[in-house]
């Protein structure tokens, strides 16, 4: 129950921290200061919270849990890679949506293409498409943060009233902070979940005895040993993992948030330091996940390894809902809460575990970023803000946010996680197969909107059928993947048990480059955009 | 030395795709990390460097200091 006072303590500091804001803005309720802080924000807090605004449950216990699985690969897929294309993207693309942002006032991605392209329900049919995108995570945050809640309080706080809470504080600091409140608790998260990595591994290190002789057991047993190396993923599938980080600038809670700074000075530590900020968050978590394997004086650890044996031994003579059931109980996205319960002393797990509902609580900004575009792409463009003046849209985004939220705590209630976690995994292709419509508005005149509705609308299609096809063919239980379709002798699609594979690669690989070919064939055959508005927008680097 | 820096991004891109770690777990680093999360570990590092000399040497000037505000598509009334 301590533990779960630190959590309430600090729920109560980030609720603070968005009234502290309210209070700050005093009478300025324009759009741009409650969507975007009067673009205004400084160095530390634009490279913490933008930091943060990325950063979500995945961070400390999925990325834990999929190194206790999967083993060290899982640094290599989710983090190095990003170390690398986040930054090139911030340092390529963020700094001319800030640029174009601040010269031309948008808010949002939606209205820079309908400006930058001439066309108007086009912008709205690709307003639908990341709206879908972005709804599962909302509802994957509520969900996290009920169960984070009622794991780090032993279960004395149920799922229902977890997830209301969480939802309560996360809207509270939204609706009154806006985008400053939502800026400043984002820094506060970071700087606690920074700090947890160091600190956990230093805990779990001591109270495991070193590490040495933990990893030196891994290695001499042949269960565990492939989890220290990389020998059971493909390099084909580690390569396609590239494409998945291409999403991040793509994602409207980030492209929105490179409109924050004061100056485009402020890419430069954020570009420089996003590498260092990732070590220092994901090598403790993925180290700890794969160390976990060890932990076998953990009760509930032990039990998970146990479940993973049984399955490994006896997987393919049992039941199928006994399989899902062992694969239930063998899931590692916990061990990172049982090892600091286990570890660390009970104030120090109450400290940490404040650090784990930081992470768990990152969909704040995806809930000021979908009321920033309702109100902007729809409520503007549609003639609400003529109509009902400046003030009334503000008023719209607080409501949005109300409504948003609660629907999203009632829909996390009643539906079964996997489903949303099965939606944001598409999500992430789906944003890296809109990446193209960025590349193309921002580096290529000859683009057209005709072309960026060709890459939308195949978007919106790609995720939907890898969702359809995963439902109709059923992942294989273990071994080689099901093959339904060669081309040539080669396995051009088939179902792994994790995903789909493409000729071996990861969906998100056909996804991005047909995205590409699209905006490219249907840009060339069809008309630019007029002559006055490429000037605008080219006429600087020109 | 655009040229220079695009080369050096895609060499690093490259980099990622450690394929000569592929298989090893030792050296175990420091005595308990194995020698493939250490060596991605340290690609990170090599990724902040490649952002200093991108920073360096190919910050966006043009962009720098955008002209003042136009009206937003809005207001165009569409």
């Amino acid at each position: 129950m301590i533990p779960a006072l630190f959590v309430f303590t600090y729920l109560a500091v980030v609720l603070y921290v968005g009234v502290f804001a309210f209070r700050r803005s005093g009478r300025n309720e324009s759009a741009e200061d409650y969507f975007l802080a009067s673009r205004s924000l400084g160095t530390a807090v634009f490279l913490l919270s933008l930091f943060g605004t990325n950063m979500t449950a995945f961070t400390i216990l999925g990325s834990s849990g999929h190194a206790f699985s999967n083993g060290i690969v899982t640094f290599g897929l989710m983090a190095s890679a990003s170390a690398l294309i986040i930054p090139v993207t911030l340092f390529s693309i963020g700094t001319r949506l800030w640029a174009l942002g601040k010269r031309f006032g948008f808010m949002t991605p939606v209205q820079f293409f309908r400006d930058r392209w001439e066309c108007g329900h086009i912008g709205t049919l690709i307003f639908v498409v990341q709206a879908a995108l972005l709804v599962p995570y909302i509802i994957i945050g509520v969900m996290g943060g009920g169960s984070t809640l009622a794991a780090i309080s032993g279960g004395w706080v149920p799922y229902w009233l977890g997830g209301a809470l969480v939802a309560l504080v996360v809207m509270g600091y939204v609706f009154f902070g806006g985008m400053r409140g939502t800026a400043w608790v984002n820094t506060l998260q970071t700087m606690l979940f920074l700090s947890f990595g160091t600190a956990a591994l230093a805990v779990i290190g001591g109270g495991m005895g070193g590490f040495r002789q933990a990893a030196e057991e891994m290695l001499n047993s042949p269960a565990t040993a492939p989890l220290l190396t990389r020998e059971r993923v493909s390099p084909w599938f580690f390569l396609s993992y590239t494409f998945i980080p291409l999403s991040t600038i793509a994602f409207p809670h980030i492209n929105i948030f490179c409109l924050t700074a004061r100056r485009m000075q402020q890419f430069k530590p954020t570009v420089i330091l996003y590498p260092l900020c990732l070590l220092a968050i994901w090598l403790p978590s993925v180290f700890l996940g794969v160390m976990a394997n060890r932990a076998v004086t953990v009760p509930a650890i032990a039990a998970k390894l146990e479940a993973r044996r049984t399955l490994a031994v006896q997987g393919q003579d049992l039941l199928p809902d006994r399989r899902v059931e062992l694969r239930q109980a063998a899931a590692g996205d916990d061990v990172i809460v049982l090892l600091l319960n286990h570890y660390a002393p009970v104030w120090l797990a109450g400290l940490l575990g404040a650090g784990i509902m930081a992470a768990v609580m990152a969909s704040d900004s995806q809930i000021l970023a979908l009321s920033t575009m309702f109100t902007e792409d729809i409520f503007a463009f549609y003639g609400g803000k003529e109509r009902f003046g400046p003030a009334a849209q503000v008023h719209t985004g607080r409501v949005f946010v109300l409504g948003l939220t609660a629907v999203a705590y009632l829909i996390a209630l009643q539906a079964p996680a996997s489903i949303f976690e099965l939606a944001v995994q598409y999500a992430f292709s789906g944003y890296s197969a809109l990446f193209p419509l960025l590349v193309a508005a921002l580096f290529w005149r000859g683009s057209t909107k005709w072309g960026a509705l060709a890459s939308a609308v195949w978007t919106a299609c790609a995720v939907v059928t890898v969702a359809l096809f995963q439902y109709v063919v059923p992942a294989p239980h273990s071994g080689p993947p099901t093959v339904v379709w060669t081309f040539f002798g080669a396995a051009a699609l088939a179902r792994t048990p994790g995903g789909t594979a493409v000729f071996g690669l990861m969906p998100v690989v056909p996804m991005v480059l047909i995205s590409f070919l699209l905006m490219i064939v249907v840009s060339l055959l069809t008309r630019q955009p007029s002559k006055q508005t490429l000037q605008r927008y080219f006429s600087k680097v020109d | 030395m655009r040229y220079v820096l695009a080369g050096t991004v895609i060499a690093v891109y490259l980099l990622h795709q450690d394929w000569w770690f592929w298989t090893a777990a030792r050296p175990l680093v420091f005595g308990f990390m194995p020698v493939g999360l250490f060596y991605h570990g340290v690609y990170c590092l090599l990724c902040s460097a490649l952002m200093i000399l991108l920073v360096r040497f190919s910050w966006p000037a043009p962009f720098d200091e955008p002209a003042a505000s136009s009206p937003r598509s809005e207001e165009k009334g569409r």
